[in-house]
């Protein structure tokens, strides 16, 4: 067996790792916030009134849950700027086309976890609050936004997972996130075992510290006299998420 | 039986830390009208022309087969569903709608938000939020609605629960409170508003049997305190012990409007008579 700790170890600490992993964070969070703004206006659109602008959104649904993630990254930062001159300046970087790719995507299916939550919600709780006088905006953000929140922790938390991984779809399109890294070291060493294994590790890591993140955010949401009620987070979790 | 309470336990102008709605509503002619009401669904008309008044400080109760169209008259009243001919009067004003170039037209969701909280409703299941405590389902409309600070408003929350007898359960949720308990929770949620009328749609039908006396002896405090209420029920006791007038509704029209005794003991429809029958 050829499995060398030391290049292991070494290439757990390397500051190119470490440069990598903070791409891959930083990429998911902002695939991820664009991805669920959008989705979820895509999922109250799919609850409009209006026949057009539910086919809008339905029709946007179809299209980005059907085209590869893949081709949608390679689209965006290959064929956008041959489509629109504006995307030929300097600023449209591999982060930038990779974060409109995966948001992109992300918001069709975060579309639709949210419109599962939205159907789940009894018709009575919008009901009550419009009784009391609440205008539409309270009612969506009083009512209805923390009761969407909690059923679509769980999904949505599947999702930043999934985000999380295939950030490492980008390589492909140069940028230099952990994937890339890893991918660069390797071929400068050849020691496939150890940097891979190093990769496989921080997705790890990174992936355990967010279950203990959703974990506490779920907790908050357990509507009980008895459960510890913490203010920071919680609070901080609902502003972030009521949507003014 | 509860024992007596003063007049004014519910309707307190020391709770509300202002005077008292539904007392200084102007009681000329009806304080609650509509006027011949009609409301289709596709090809289903669930209301046909639905005419009646409730006088200040009244209790009409409302009695009729399920698919009679008293829910979507309630609701209709408490202006959360549109009328698609008819009006509804609050104190003599016509409420819903405006004019606009002399026609009138339908209030913005928002517009309308603002009248609707005039008057009081409440549920069948209750439609507690399972998000907030009972003081929070009470505090949540004089804070987001009323504009009251969360300080003033918890005062009053809590000095309504304590006079719908859950001073101790304030701070559970509405996961951990009884039907009776989240009932009891709902209607100070609407108390607090200071409503001029208040309205019922079947407040008992999704109690357990041994609950249900706790809800309508508190209506039935409701009603003594000047409250104007309609009552959606199936509670004929409570009718002909409480309500001022019993209507019958049947196909989405009116076919019985009569003091208590009248309509229980001679009614003038067949109709009414069967369904008394079925009900007793």
């Amino acid at each position: 067996m050829d499995f060398r700790p030391a290049v292991f170890f070494e290439a757990l600490t390397s500051p190119a790792f470490i440069t990598g992993v903070e791409l891959t964070i930083s990429l998911t969070v902002v695939s991820m916030v664009a991805g669920l703004g959008l989705g979820l206006l895509l999922a109250l659109m799919r609850g409009s009134p209006v026949a057009a602008v539910r086919t809008v959104a339905w029709g946007y649904i179809w299209i980005f849950r059907a085209i590869p993630t893949l081709v949608q990254l390679l689209f965006v930062w290959d064929a956008l700027p041959q489509l629109i001159p504006a995307f030929r300046g300097e600023w449209f970087s591999p982060f930038f086309a990779g974060a409109i790719a995966l948001s992109i995507n992300e918001a069709a299916y975060a579309a639709e976890i949210f419109r599962g939550g939205l159907l789940s919600i009894d018709d009575g709780q919008r009901l009550a609050a419009r009784a009391l006088g609440m205008s539409p905006v309270k009612v969506f953000s009083k009512v209805i936004a923390p009761q969407l929140i909690r059923v679509t922790i769980p999904p949505l938390s599947n999702d930043f997972i999934t985000m999380l991984k295939i950030t490492s779809l980008a390589s492909v399109i140069s940028l230099q996130e952990l994937l890339a890294r890893t991918q660069t070291l390797v071929a400068s060493t050849f020691r496939f075992v150890e940097y891979y294994s190093a990769a496989a590790i921080y997705y790890l890591v990174l992936v355990s510290i967010f279950m203990v993140i959703q974990a506490q955010i779920e907790r908050r949401f357990v509507w009980s006299s008895q459960a510890p009620t913490g203010r920071g987070t919680l609070s901080r979790v609902r502003q972030l998420a009521v949507l003014r | 039986m509860s024992e007596p309470r003063p007049l004014g336990h519910l309707l307190d102008e020391s709770v509300l830390g202002e005077p008292v709605a539904a007392s200084h509503a102007t009681s000329e002619g009806y304080l609650l009208e509509a006027i011949d009401l009609h409301r289709r669904y596709g090809h289903n008309e669930v209301l046909r022309g639905v005419s009646f008044g409730v006088h200040r400080g009244d209790v009409k109760a409302v009695l009729g087969p399920s698919g009679s169209g008293k829910s979507t008259m309630l609701r209709c009243l408490a202006l959360l569903e549109p009328v698609d001919r008819g009006e509804v009067r609050l104190e003599g004003k016509r409420i819903g709608v405006r004019e606009s170039g002399g026609r009138l037209v339908p209030l913005s969701e928002a517009t309308l938000a603002r009248e609707r909280s005039n008057i009081g409703m409440v549920f069948q299941r209750f439609n507690l939020f399972p998000h907030l405590t009972a003081v929070g389902n009470v505090m949540i409309g004089l804070t987001e609605v009323r504009g009251k600070s969360p300080t003033e408003a918890r005062d009053i929350a809590k000095n309504m629960l304590d006079r719908v007898g859950l001073a101790e359960r304030a701070k559970y949720f509405p996961g951990e409170l009884s039907g009776g308990q989240q009932q009891r929770v709902a209607i100070a949620r609407a108390l607090v508003m200071n409503p001029k009328a208040m309205l019922f749609d079947e407040p008992t039908s999704a109690l357990d049997p041994e609950l249900v006396g706790g809800i309508l002896s508190i209506m039935e405090e409701l009603a003594n305190e000047g409250m104007t209420m309609v009552v959606v029920t199936h509670e004929v006791g409570f009718a002909r012990r409480v309500a001022d007038r019993v209507i019958m509704m049947d196909g989405g029209l009116i076919i019985e409007d009569a003091p208590p005794t009248e309509f229980f003991e001679s009614p003038q429809q067949e109709r009414t008579r069967k369904f008394l029958e079925a009900v007793q």
